[in-house]
């Protein structure tokens, strides 16, 4: 039967088969699997100050993937100045007009982070700014934030800043912005519809106006038909699972893994006799195969994780804090605490088993390919894992006796936030899902405590390192991946940006293009 | 007048039946063990805190019991507003005049064409139950029935927009473009074809079904002794008491037409309200949720009863009783 209905679609098509590539050469259209609209930077949109409509107070500015980005003053005009314990106080650019043609000053800044905390608003990210105590105006050019660590205060002041009159006071999702943004950035919201949105660049941006003058995002969210967009020469860009993304690779497409502070690992249960134990967590560490892991279920696309702290953390890296896989010492670790392999293979002790359920999200099929490589990797053990998609409210209600596949990283470019409510013992009103185990190990939480108290500085980094070398010892998690971000795109003759080190959020935000403002030609 | 009459009784108790599906559709809705948060947040879900959590909850109120819930949307229907969708934060009128032309257009034509060629092949089957066009008719619209509609889909898109790139792969214009007729009607043959080849099957198996059981009566049997054959015989004694009954089933296989429609959509990134539809149900989006299934539940009772007029108005042995 189908036959006929291609019959009849071949004549219709006959004539107008023209190729769609007849677009000016100074837009660029990107595939993007996410639903489009939501531009609410109170909301999360733009969190971590990457964003071509809006500005933050700094932004991150990067030449590679492979370090942390620096943070440069973007609506602030320079570095925060010291202005008492924990306080800053930073001058505002002059002369910034926002897309609607009102001019910045302090109080859109101060309205912005007043929202983001103001719990009528609900916003999805009120705890990625929780150091910030007070945003108060110093006369309408500057701004003064009162945090309460003595660390950096840029990573928390990334943020996109909306006018004051557009800030709202009922739920962050409902505002008019999500869908008619107004911002400071290179690029203002031309139209948006369910399938496209189109963003076009403002000749009075007050930095340097960009030479891609229009940006189209278009709704793709079945991974195979953004693959197939970008084949068919629709799309110039697009991310794809790290499993799809070799299918695009031609002349004129290219493709590209960039570095991201994302991690996946193992959180483990506290009611579990075995995971309880501090050696058996210990021996799971070391009798993983994390460089297979990441050969291949990841097809490269990634790097082995022991801790949350990645390399690109530079000295606050401890390189010897890494797990090095050897399934003979994690077999000795197991017998000398005690658990012996019973009559099926599976260890126990005292009546206990070595068992339990691996839960993950099962919309995600890459948590579940890892959960199931992890309960492989766990069998020569004796160690019995019996992985299990579900939803994230089950999983809110099994913390006590099963392990859940994580992943981390929202906010990587301060290390204080990439590790500390993961690593301490479990923090009040953190995310459920930070140390669900609430495990520790000697002296670590007062490490944690004044690492991220302190100063960014060596010895902010030496207390880090001691971190991870104290968590090795006696780890709370079974870390394995880092993810690297897989994009294809088409080669359309422009000097592109550097990648920058991306957070746990992806999609054509990121990757080639989270800078497209700089592309020149 | 008889039918005129069947339609008013039809019309006078669809009121009371459309609020009472509200109202059903509401409450169903507040059994679901979904947590509204959890498909509310996706993958940030895991990142927020009991805090965060509760002032979602209270800005959302996504604790209000359905009963109020119901009445709420009942007042605001009451002033002609819709509500609020907070999956797609925007008014539901909004959502409904943006995407509702790009579904009607879409699973209407498939409709249509999936019908007439069904019917069709159905009636050439039918009749020849047995030979050879029957077989293959039925080979096909079986395998078809077992293939997944976004197989189809992908395949498509591989064969004649990647592979011989005469068409575009997805979306409903190319991008960049303003809506335009023309670009539309292109980028929405793909989708079209698959969504009719999804539902040519069963309408097709439905069809040979009856047509082969009408051939056997004695009526046809007894019109083949007195030299009826072909054209006449399916148009005059065949058709009447086969096909009319199958299309009359249409109307009733619109959730099946919505299943294949969300895949189609999907795939072919195509901006309609079928993928909508089945993301408010997961996030318990009430307004937007409750204006869909009141609207697929007046479709199903208005197709009904236009049909049952029909065959009222045509066959006058037929009795109905409202």
């Amino acid at each position: 039967m189908k036959s006929p209905a291609i019959a009849l679609a071949v004549v219709l098509v006959a004539g107008c088969a023209a190729p769609s590539g007849d677009a000016d050469s100074d837009q660029i259209v990107l595939s993007d699997g996410y639903v489009l609209g939501g531009y609410n930077p109170v909301n999360g949109y733009a969190e971590t100050g990457v964003s071509p409509i809006y500005d933050g107070l700094y932004r991150p500015v990067a030449t590679t993937d492979t370090a942390l980005p620096d943070l440069a003053p973007a609506l602030a005009s320079e570095p925060p100045q010291p202005a008492g314990p924990n306080t800053w106080r930073l001058p505002l650019r002059s002369g910034v007009t926002f897309s609607d043609g009102s001019a910045l000053d302090s109080a859109d800044v101060v309205a912005t982070y007043q929202a983001v905390r103001d719990p009528a608003v609900a916003s999805e990210i009120a705890t990625s700014v929780a150091p910030i105590l007070r945003v108060r105006a110093d006369g309408p050019d500057a701004v003064t934030v009162e945090l309460n660590t003595a660390a950096d205060p840029r990573p928390y002041l990334l943020l996109g800043i909306l006018p004051s009159e557009k800030v709202e006071a009922g739920p962050a999702a409902d505002w008019a912005v999500n869908t008619a943004p107004v911002g400071t950035g290179p690029y203002r919201l031309e139209s948006l519809r369910p399938d496209q949105a189109v963003m076009v660049a403002r000749e009075d941006y007050w930095g340097e106006p960009a030479q891609i003058k229009r940006v189209v995002y278009t709704y793709t969210p079945d991974d195979n038909a953004r693959a197939q967009a970008m084949v068919a020469g629709t799309a110039d860009g697009t991310s794809l699972p790290p499993r799809l993304i070799d299918s695009v690779e031609r002349d004129g497409i290219r493709t590209v893994g960039v570095e991201s502070a994302d991690w996946r690992g193992v959180a483990l249960p506290a009611g579990d006799p075995f995971t309880a134990d501090p050696q058996a967590r210990l021996a799971m560490n070391i009798g993983v195969d994390r460089e297979a892991l990441v050969r291949d279920v990841l097809v490269g696309y990634g790097r082995v994780a022991s801790t949350p702290v990645a390399a690109v953390y530079g000295d606050a890296y401890d390189p010897d804090a890494q797990y090095r896989y050897d399934l003979e010492r994690a077999r000795t670790l197991l017998d000398a605490a005690g658990w012996r392999a019973g009559a099926d293979q599976i260890r126990e002790k005292g009546g206990a088993r070595a068992t339990f359920e691996l839960l993950y999200n099962a919309q995600d099929t890459l948590r579940r390919d890892i959960s199931v490589a992890f309960a492989a990797a766990m069998k020569p053990l004796g160690i019995d894992i019996r992985p299990r998609g579900t939803s994230w409210d089950e999983i809110d209600t099994r913390f006590a006796d099963a392990a859940v596949l994580l992943g981390g990283g929202s906010t990587p470019y301060s290390i204080d936030s990439q590790v500390h409510d993961t690593l301490h013992t479990r923090v009040p009103d953190s995310s459920p899902y930070s140390n669900p185990g609430n495990f520790t190990a000697p002296g670590l939480d007062e490490l944690l405590e004044r690492a991220s108290a302190s100063p960014s500085g060596t010895a902010k980094d030496e207390l880090y390192r001691r971190v991870q070398a104290v968590y090795a010892a006696e780890p709370s998690h079974v870390f394995l991946v880092f993810l690297d971000h897989a994009y294809g795109y088409r080669d359309l003759g422009w000097q592109q940006s550097a990648p920058i080190l991306e957070p746990h959020a992806h999609g054509v935000g990121w990757g080639p293009w989270w800078n497209l403002a700089a592309w020149k030609r | 007048m008889d039918a005129v009459r069947l339609l008013g009784i039809r019309a006078a108790v669809a009121i009371p039946l459309t609020v009472a599906i509200s109202a059903a559709m509401f409450w169903v809705a507040s059994l679901s063990p979904f947590d509204p948060l959890a498909a509310y947040l996706g993958s940030n879900y895991q990142f927020a805190t009991e805090s965060q959590r509760a002032a979602m909850r209270a800005a959302y109120e996504t604790d209000m019991p359905w009963w109020r819930a119901w009445w709420q949307w009942m007042g605001g229907l009451a002033h002609g507003d819709l509500g609020w969708s907070s999956t797609q934060s925007q008014p539901v009128a909004t959502v409904l005049t943006e995407r509702m032309p790009f579904t009607l257009l879409l699973s209407g034509a498939a409709l249509l064409t999936a019908a007439a060629v069904a019917v069709v092949a159905g009636c050439i089957a039918g009749m020849r139950s047995g030979g050879v066009i029957d077989r293959v008719c039925t080979g096909v619209a079986v395998v078809f029935a077992a293939v997944p509609p976004f197989v189809v889909s992908l395949a498509l898109v591989l064969v004649v927009a990647v592979g011989l790139r005469w068409l575009p792969a997805s979306g409903a214009v190319a991008p960049g473009a303003d809506y335009t007729v023309a670009g539309v009607l292109r980028h929405a043959i793909l989708p079209w074809v698959a969504l009719t080849v999804s539902q040519i099957p069963w309408l097709l198996l439905t069809t040979r079904t009856a047509v082969v059981a009408s051939t056997q009566s004695d009526a046809v049997r007894g019109a083949r002794a007195r030299g009826v054959h072909g054209w006449a015989l399916l148009r005059g004694h065949v058709a009447p008491v086969s096909v009319l009954p199958t299309l009359a089933l249409l109307g009733t296989r619109l959730p099946e037409l919505i299943a294949g429609a969300a895949i189609v959509e999907t795939v072919f990134g195509w901006p309609g309200m079928a993928a909508v539809l089945v993301e408010s149900a997961a996030a318990l989006d009430f307004p937007l949720l409750a204006a869909l299934t009141v609207g697929a539940a007046l479709a199903v009772l208005a197709g009904s009863a236009l049909s049952d007029a029909a065959a009222v108005a045509i066959d006058p042995r037929v009795r109905i009783a409202a």
